[in-house]
């Protein structure tokens, strides 16, 4: 019996995972998949939005602002990539114009710190290569961009130093409601939990019907994007929207922590949840929105596209509580943008939900809530020296593109959440992301990954389980007859 | 640390740049190589047909790149293996790294810069669909089969009919894979004819020209490939798809020569090549700082990357000997009509000793054309060709007595019809 299972491992997920383990407490996390972070969490756009977008008195608004907080905050001292570079949202007509200062208003009533309204010559000043037909922008410096994948990445990590479990590839089937708690039904075996959170992303409807009167239905809205070489990384410099519309907040252009300029998405229901696929009509339109901002980006220089599925429930707001046909059950669902900047917050606030409703909250004597991770590229010229003198294997580039050496992969390989796959250790350590693609290092990474973990490299997957890279050794002569 | 010379790069280019530099008196001379050894992407290769203009014999990748390897014994040249050049200044100091020698700072009297280049990916092409494994790089898949001793997949299709992708045919073929298709945009092939004789033809591989790849399914690894025929504007054609089930999909879609360095150096780059600009002997737009091989132009053989760079490394020597070359005059090399870029870009008449090499690519398929050098209204000289192709690339020599009687004007190549109609 735990006390507490969390289901997914996305962002929701991993920073409840953090909060629960300052906590002394058993906490499981089960993951569908192979990997944490392996859904929505890896696939959007990687804002940390300041939050005058959620209507005042949301749950939304008031996450999306602490979020936006605990982020800064988290990122320092788990050393996830993370810039404020602050974002406007252009007008391109007076309609625009108002839309701005609606903005603004609801902005200021959701407490969005220094938001200003800026004239079209000085939102140019400080974007040039925007279209200098616009009216004007609101300025938010407080919006961030972050490594999101990284975030929940380092978050889970660290609560597994403090004593919290994960186990991936593990699905959970069904559930009952026991007298002390739940008992969950999973692909490897029966877990009995005394409180159970649900942060199952596009799957939440199905795990919430498990134990509790259906309430809400997830639609996967699928958002294309367009990933450029970090040689268009400067196009622009801040978090550069559209007014929002019905269907969102649009087509955004902005540069990424890693250097590179992200442009996307757009946004059309998928009848997969798991149907991330990118289709040419989809990629056309995200270019053809994105120049009425900025027609300087080079489409020439893209390296990869994308798409990732949004979690849409037919209720506006996030669904965070707890069922009330099922005490001790917690929805954490529907969790669309600003989701990615308010999970920490939800986090914090589903712990104080769980002690409401019984959960013990002792903290722990010692916690971990730091986390060291060697990044080379970004050492001085005499920390690398010192460092490659220290340990010969960061003196090694593995991927050429991102500058990545073989110490770090070998760190990434041995982090608590385990990367068992070449893109698992991409999203922990940048090998592979780069402008190639992992043409070069590829082969590489595997051959790291099979010699460290003693595994045969047609066991070691490009992503998924199942994705399998190499088939079998050439010149085989077994079917030769 | 410090040297006369450094090469950047230990493939063909920079091998025989450096042994051409030597030969020619420098002394001191590092070659880098980021790999584990040298010889670049010709380890690879193991198919044979390199060396035939250079060695005139037919030699595999492997034994063209040893002949160099062999040829640098007794030079005093020296090599760092498994080391990445990470910055350049343009002083020519140089920031590299490896795991013997720690973090190096090492000034260069002369840098050649020999880098290559990489593949174009599923990304810089944008094909829609689902992201499975199975999708590799034409060369990267190679890598896999020659290298690492790995079959990447069993029902191939391929995009793009680039050498590499013929090559990769066959091999996947001999390998015991089914190769379904090979499939190109254009209406022509961008690889040597002989490629598509050897490799496809003699295989029954059909190559489906003016088609591509319009989706990808497939949950973990490919699963199936939609292709469609494209109109005349390489757009994909409703109604025409045609659906392979396979399992995957090799991509010989470009080559980009790899200049983040020389972008770093802050080298002039002309957009059409993707490579520094480059004068009559190789050097960039930075005294003492020289470019050859796949980093300048994409090559279709190696045997061109050698001669190339046995001048980068001739020029580097003299740089090394006699100092910088004037620049009192010079001549911009224009594009004239069908031609997509040319190599040099400027030459300096006053340093041409007796002729200069120009290579260059024509923009479609021509049959019975002819090249026609220019200064202003002048007509320099005139070459004729019986057939002309993207895929192949074209160098013609001008005489240096030529290039004294262009004066001051720019010298454009064009490609006309041999009525002289462009």
């Amino acid at each position: 019996m735990v006390d507490v299972v969390i289901i997914g491992a996305g962002i929701v997920g991993c920073s409840l995972a953090y909060e629960l383990s300052k906590y002394q407490l058993s906490t499981l996390v089960l993951e569908k998949e192979n990997d944490v972070a392996c859904g929505t969490t890896k696939a959007n756009s990687a804002i940390v939005h300041a939050g005058y977008d959620p209507h005042p008195g949301t749950k939304m608004a008031k996450y999306n602002v602490e979020g936006n907080r605990l982020i800064e905050e988290l990122a320092k001292k788990l050393s996830v990539p993370y810039k404020k570079v602050g974002s406007f949202v252009l007008a391109f007509d007076d309609a625009d114009m108002d839309t701005v200062r609606d903005l603004y208003d609801r902005g200021v009533k959701n407490g969005v710190p220094d938001l200003q309204i800026l004239s079209a010559a000085e939102t140019l000043a400080l974007e040039p290569n925007l279209n200098p037909q616009i009216k004007g922008a609101l300025y938010a410096p407080s919006a961030g961009i972050v490594s999101p994948w990284e975030l929940a990445i380092a978050m889970m990590d660290t609560a597994m130093k403090n004593g919290v479990q994960l186990r991936k590839s593990c699905e959970v089937t069904g559930m009952e409601k026991t007298e002390e708690g739940f008992l969950l039904h999973t692909g490897t075996g029966d877990i009995a939990a005394r409180y159970v959170v649900n942060a199952a992303g596009l799957y939440s409807d199905e795990v919430h019907n498990m134990v509790s009167a259906p309430s809400f239905t997830i639609t996967a809205n699928r958002g294309q994007y367009y990933l450029l070489d970090k040689n268009q990384g400067d196009v622009v410099h801040h978090v550069i929207f559209q007014c929002p519309s019905k269907v969102g907040k649009g087509v955004l252009v902005s540069p990424t922590v890693h250097g590179n300029l992200i442009v996307g998405p757009d946004a059309n229901d998928v009848s997969g949840r798991d149907d991330v696929s990118t289709t040419r009509e989809g990629l056309d339109f995200v270019m053809q929105a994105a120049s009425r901002s900025c027609d300087k980006v080079n489409y020439r220089q893209s390296i990869r596209n994308f798409a990732g599925n949004r979690a849409l429930s037919e209720i506006d707001d996030f669904i965070i509580g707890e069922a009330p046909d099922a005490k001790g059950f917690f929805d954490i669902a529907g969790i669309k943008s600003p989701g990615l900047t308010s999970a920490p917050a939800i986090a914090v606030d589903v712990v104080r939900m769980l002690g409401g409703a019984g959960l013990p909250l002792t903290p722990r004597d010692q916690v971990v809530d730091r986390r060291e991770k060697i990044t080379f590229r970004e050492l001085s010229p005499k920390e690398r020296a010192a460092l490659i003198a220290k340990d010969p294997r960061y003196g090694t580039i593995i991927c050429r593109c991102e500058t990545v050496t073989e110490g770090e992969i070998i760190d990434a390989i041995h982090t608590p959440t385990a990367p068992r796959s070449v893109d698992a250790v991409k999203r922990r350590c940048n090998a592979g992301m780069g402008r190639c693609q992992g043409g070069f290092c590829g082969p590489r990474v595997l051959e790291i990954l099979s010699r460290e973990l003693q595994l045969d490299p047609r066991e070691i997957p490009q992503d998924k389980a199942g994705s399998a890279i190499v088939i079998g050794e050439t010149k085989v002569r077994e079917d030769i007859h | 640390m410090k040297y006369d010379l450094v090469v950047v790069g230990g493939g063909p280019a920079g091998l025989a740049a450096a042994l051409s530099a030597h030969e020619n008196g420098a002394q001191k001379i590092l070659i880098i190589e980021r790999d584990r050894e040298l010889g670049g992407i010709l380890n690879q290769c193991i198919h044979n047909g390199f060396g035939l203009h250079y060695f005139k014999e037919e030699l595999t990748g492997p034994e063209y790149a040893l002949r160099f390897i062999k040829m640098l014994k007794d030079t005093g040249i020296e090599i760092k293996l498994g080391t990445m050049v990470l910055d350049i200044s343009e002083d020519r100091v140089i920031q590299a790294m490896n795991s013997a020698d720690g973090y190096m700072v090492i000034e260069a009297g002369a840098i050649i810069l020999a880098m290559g280049c990489r593949e174009r990916t599923r990304g810089a092409i944008a094909i829609p669909g689902d992201r499975p494994a199975g999708i590799f790089t034409a060369g990267a898949a190679q890598r896999y089969l020659n290298m690492e001793g790995y079959m990447v997949g069993k029902r191939v299709l391929i995009l793009g009919s680039g050498d590499i992708g013929l090559i990769m045919a066959r091999r996947m073929t001999l390998e015991g894979a089914k190769v379904l298709a090979v499939v190109e945009l254009m209406p022509y092939s961008n690889g040597l004819n002989r490629n598509i004789v050897q490799c496809l033809h003699d295989y029954d591989i059909p190559l489906y020209l003016s088609h591509t790849i319009t989706d990808i399914k497939g949950h973990e690894r490919v699963e199936k490939v939609i292709v469609s025929k494209v109109d005349e504007k390489r757009r994909p054609i409703p109604g025409s798809e045609i659906e392979f089930d396979c399992d995957t999909i090799l991509l010989s879609v470009g080559l980009i020569p790899e200049n983040e360095l020389s972008r770093g150096v802050g080298l002039q780059i002309d957009p059409r090549t993707s490579g520094p600009v480059v004068y009559e002997n190789m050097e960039t737009s930075m005294e003492g700082i020289f470019a050859c091989g796949n980093v300048v132009h994409v090559h279709d053989l190696v045997d061109f990357v050698t001669q190339e760079s046995t001048r980068a490394g001739r020029a580097a020597a003299r740089y090394l000997k006699e100092g910088a070359a004037g620049k009192e005059q010079v001549l911009p090399v224009k594009n004239g009509s069908h031609v997509n870029y040319t190599v040099p870009q400027h030459i300096r008449p006053a340093n041409v000793e007796k002729f200069v090499e120009v290579f260059f690519r024509v923009d479609n398929v021509y049959r019975d054309m002819k090249i026609v050098v220019t200064s202003g209204d002048k007509e320099l000289c005139s070459f004729k060709r019986e057939h002309m192709a993207p895929g192949e690339m074209e160098k013609i020599v001008l005489p240096k007595k030529f290039l004294d009687a262009a004066g001051q004007e720019p010298i454009t190549i064009a490609v006309v019809s041999q009525e002289g109609e462009h």
